[in-house]
């Protein structure tokens, strides 16, 4: 109880900072504590992200598929990155890659897809006035924003900006000698990722400690909706790796700029034998991996959840195997942490090392395939409504099924001698977690839109851009298998130097033109969504007839969500189409002694604790502060 | 090429086609008022989608798999290389039946569940036979891919034979320089990275008497038919790693962490031009672990020729020492007979001892073959 106390002191003082002066503009839409400002703010911090990240995927693959192309038309934007002759440069070629990989990554997949929804849903979803820490949380926000513009910023560097990958090995990252990319671009990026980081743990810190202490009456752990279940878990994955690259990064500034010799050692450059020894580069890819693969599953545990809720409501289904996908989802994150050396099968790292992280990578298929085949379960005897939400998260489904049957290719040692550090891998990580976690975004946006911005997003332009984005997708990395099993190395600027990979010119430009009009597809998207906040549809109090507590709000909720006390919780999330019931779903706040005539045996018996659940108060925020 | 345009492109004009004929018919049914169960809008025409992109899906992998068959990889030309490409085959053969499983699962029951009017879904929120079926089977299959991958995995990565041929290779920004034990001791000299100077380009250690008959080229590589190769990998300055398409190796170079790889070619260079009817046949070794700049172009090749071949282009090669004889002034005293064999006569006069005799002095170097 203490720390429940001590919380709702924070709470308390926040409380008369806020609830009794009118805010100013900037304390209401800038500098807000209020989580839904914030969720906003970081949803459209990550689609100008999503703008500049994809764009520098479009020329990178002009490059690559139709090399021959005059670029001259980009020189008013890129000056002298792109030759006079219209060339792309190569050294601007490897900083695409990189920015493109660090912007989806971090700034898109994980700041604007967990940072919007995490923020938005789980105050709304759990019955709270708001998150624990509204301070904390903007902060969090801020953060992110200062690494935004510096990471931005770094983009006019006269030398570009980080250049090695988005992984940044040293000792090319650590070496401004050795790449252009690797003098200031580098310094910025690493001062960009660690505010990165600390942002993430405010933001992680405040998800976990809102999710446990501010659950309304009722919302037992197994009332929870799996988005909740989702985002906690990915919290505790942030809140543990995330400090893991910190530390990279911090002993990689400190061999920058220090001298120390953490990663270098006994290197020969530039006609100077360089004075460290006795680090390893390896230590470097340990520490980064230790963040970087439970950072896949940052990247999707959100898409999952979003997935869960959005296809069990458009289904009209309860979702199948609610224990079973936590359970999954548990058993995912726990495996996250001790699979990180997959990435690193052909470093030289010892062979028994490898057999035994082949060994726990392939395991982790086990929960990832209980998880497909749950919404597919889901899916069966539904009565499935296509709201283009529904379709991302079938399409969200597809594509995480597909993409990650590759990883079991990938996770076996023998066979990633061939395949490491080939498109093959390209592939399949832009399925598993690159578009199926955007899918997850797309889905989460387009049905949670309505309780955003109290207005409805065009439904036909949304199913448009889900057509043209799903089969895309599929589009440019089948075909990218392809040439990754004929072994075409990735980051490479152009094909001509080597006999292999004189084939496949048009196979890549396939790829090219997929990859532009599925990139074009997003501007429907953008359309759609700045317009309709503007020009929306007024929406209804629950536009899909959802049964999950945001949609018991105000169409537009204001500070503290609900206006009088908050909603109190009788039943888990998933009573679709109960038989018996008139209606095909039950909102969670509605008692079992209402829904006599639908209620299961168990569930009768639940009728006597239903007093004692209404008599508890002790979450209400306000009602504390009062 | 533009072939395959054409299609992407109609594929594209045909759903804009399709999408746009939708789009009116929902435009006029707009205006209509909507009643409370009325089919959702848009939900048939989506319902067929899912059947079409099904079916032009099958059709499209299976067409552009065949398509594209003819530009994998050949058939390895190591013994290894072999293996794991049945393995690899093996593997993708399983996977595509859950693959296409699923994928159909999905695809055809959004289409058959889709909204009917007055239908009411089934409430079926758990079965724990079909959980423990789904979590059993893909576990066993994981079991049995984790056990021929990791048997070919240690098989690999196995201690290299006794006979094998020792070939180092260094990686540089931006080329490969690779270096033989040379012809009478077929055993590579110690290196220290301090030693490393515009001739002395991997750091070789005069002081060792293995290093006198070293040769390196920063060329080509000649391997051996049917004999295992040890690679030592080294690397300069940034991670490189050696990539060998047709040998299926692939091991990164770090600097100051000496890695290896080991092999069995079976085909030479000749062998490959006449089974792929390509007298311009190249191995070629590439570089897979960015390094700047150059990294799309650190291109090494790679010559594989019978043992006869091989040792007659062995004995060809100028040692290291006859090309830059001025470091014999870094041999100690007691050896200088020793590294002088086999030099020409008149470029045996010791060198200025003054202007190269400090460098490396004391340090300790590295064994190459430890």
């Amino acid at each position: 109880m203490s720390a429940i106390e001590g919380m709702e002191a924070a709470v308390h003082h926040e409380e008369h900072a806020h609830h009794h002066e009118a805010q100013s503009f900037w304390q209401k839409y800038v500098f807000s504590e209020d989580h839904k400002v914030i969720a906003k703010q970081y949803l459209i911090t990550g689609i100008l992200w999503a703008v500049i990240g994809i764009s520098m995927s479009v020329i990178f693959r002009i490059q690559l598929g139709m090399p021959d192309s005059n670029l001259s038309w980009l020189r008013p934007l890129f000056g002298n990155w792109i030759s006079e002759t219209g060339k792309l440069d190569p050294n601007f070629y490897l900083a695409l890659v990189t920015m493109h990989g660090t912007i989806m990554v971090f700034f898109v997949l994980t700041a604007g897809l967990s940072g919007t929804f995490s923020n938005f849903l789980i105050p709304l979803q759990i019955g709270a006035r708001d998150m624990a820490s509204g301070f904390m949380n903007m902060l969090s926000y801020w953060f992110f924003f200062l690494a935004s513009v510096i990471m931005f910023a770094s983009l006019f560097l006269q030398t570009g900006p980080a250049a090695g990958g988005w992984v940044i090995y040293p000792p090319l990252s650590a070496l401004p000698q050795a790449h252009p990319g690797s003098g200031m671009g580098m310094t910025l990026w690493l001062v960009s990722m660690a505010l990165f980081i600390v942002s993430q743990l405010l933001g992680g810190i405040n998800y976990i400690t809102t999710v446990i202490n501010l659950r309304t009456r009722g919302m037992s752990f197994d009332r929870l909706p799996l988005t909740i279940w989702s985002f906690l878990i990915t919290a505790i994955l942030g809140l543990i790796s995330f400090p893991v690259l910190f530390s990279s990064v911090l002993l990689l500034i400190f061999d920058r700029h220090f001298g120390t010799s953490f990663y270098l050692s006994e290197i020969y450059i530039n006609g100077e034998a360089l004075p460290n020894v006795g680090g390893s580069p390896i230590l470097f890819q340990h520490l980064f991996w230790f963040l970087g693969h439970p950072e896949v599953y940052i990247v999707l545990l959100p898409g999952l959840g979003i997935t869960s809720e959005v296809i069990a409501t458009n289904s009209r289904k309860p979702i199948f195997g609610y224990r079973a996908m936590i359970a999954s989802m548990l058993g995912i994150a726990f495996l996250a942490f001790i699979v990180w050396a997959h990435h690193m099968f052909v470093t030289g790292m010892n062979p028994f090392l490898g057999s035994v992280f082949m060994f726990l990578t392939l395991i982790i298929a086990v929960p990832s395939a209980v998880k497909g085949f749950n919404y597919i379960t889901t899916l069966w005897k539904g009565n499935i409504v296509f709201t283009p939400g529904m379709l991302f998260a079938i399409g969200m489904v597809s594509l995480f099924v597909s993409g990650g049957l590759t990883g079991i290719i990938l996770g076996n040692s023998a066979l990633d001698i061939q395949l490491h550090d080939t498109y093959f891998v390209v592939a399949h990580f832009h399925l598993v977690m690159g578009a199926a976690s955007a899918f997850g975004l797309f889905a989460g946006v387009y049905h949670w839109f309505p309780k955003m911005f109290g207005k409805m997003m065009n439904r036909t332009l949304g199913q448009i851009h889900f057509w043209f984005t799903f089969v895309g997708i599929y589009l440019i990395f089948i075909p990218m298998h392809y040439v990754g099993i004929a072994g075409f190395p990735r980051r490479y600027y152009q094909f001509t130097s080597y006999d292999f990979t004189h084939k496949f010119m048009d196979m890549n430009m396939f790829i090219t033109v997929a990859a532009i009009l599925s990139f074009l597809a997003q501007f429907i998207f953008l359309y759609n969504f700045f317009s309709s906040i503007f020009r929306g549809k007024t929406a209804p109090q629950n536009p899909w007839r959802s049964n999950t507590l945001e949609w018991t709000t105000p169409i537009v909720p204001g500070h503290g969500n609900w206006e009088g006390e908050i909603p109190a919780v009788y039943r888990w999330s998933y009573d679709y189409s109960k038989p018996g019931a008139t209606e095909d779903f039950i909102p969670q706040n509605i008692p079992y002694s209402q829904t006599l005539e639908s209620n299961f045996p168990h569930e009768n018996e639940l009728i006597a604790t239903e007093k004692e659940i209404a008599a508890q108060n002790f979450n209400d925020q306000f009602n504390q502060a009062h | 090429m533009y072939f395959i345009i054409a299609i992407v492109a109609l594929v594209f004009v045909v759903l804009t086609g399709v999408v746009i004929s939708r789009l009116q018919g929902v435009l006029t049914s707009v205006k209509k008022p909507e009643s409370a169960d009325a089919v959702p809008e848009g939900n048939s025409w989506n319902g067929a989608m899912f059947i079409v992109i099904l079916v032009a899906a099958v059709i499209g992998i299976t067409w552009s798999y065949l398509h594209a068959r003819e530009h994998f990889l050949p058939i390895a030309s190591s013994v290894h290389g072999r293996r794991t490409d049945d393995l690899f085959w093996f593997s993708m053969g399983i996977l595509t039946i859950p693959f296409a499983f699923v994928n159909f699962l999905i695809f055809f029951f959004a289409w058959k569940y889709q909204y009917k009017k007055g239908n009411k879904a089934s409430f079926y929120p758990d079965n724990h036979k079909l959980e423990l079926i789904w979590t059993i089977i893909p576990a066993i299959v994981m079991a049995m891919l984790v056990f021929t991958g990791w048997k070919a995995w240690s098989d690999i990565t196995s201690d290299a034979p006794a006979d094998a041929e020792v070939i180092e290779i260094t990686g540089k920004q931006f080329n490969w320089i690779v270096r033989y034990g040379g012809v009478s001791d077929n055993k590579l000299g110690n290196y220290n990275y301090k030693l490393i100077d515009a001739q002395n380009e991997v750091g070789i250690d005069l002081s060792d008497e293995n290093s006198f008959d070293d040769f390196l080229n920063p060329t080509e590589m000649h391997i051996p038919v049917n004999r295992p190769v040890l690679l030592k990998i080294r690397a300069r300055d940034v991670l490189h790693s050696v990539f060998i398409p047709h040998m299926r190796v692939k091991m990164d170079a770090v600097p100051g962490m000496p890695t290896k790889f080991w092999f069995v070619p079976d085909k030479t260079t000749a062998q490959m031009r006449a089974d792929l009817n390509d007298p311009n046949f190249k191995y070629e070794i590439a570089c897979t672990e960015v390094c700047g700049q150059g990294h799309f172009s650190m291109k090494l090749n790679l010559v594989v020729e019978d043992e006869a071949s091989y040792k007659k282009w062995c004995a060809e090669q100028t040692t290291f020492l006859q090309t830059y004889p001025e470091y014999l002034a870094k041999v100690p005293d007691n050896l200088k007979a020793k590294a002088m064999k086999g030099l020409p006569a008149e470029t045996t006069t010791p060198a200025d001892t003054a202007k190269t005799a400090s460098v490396g002095g004391g340090m300790g170097t590295s064994a190459a073959l430890r």
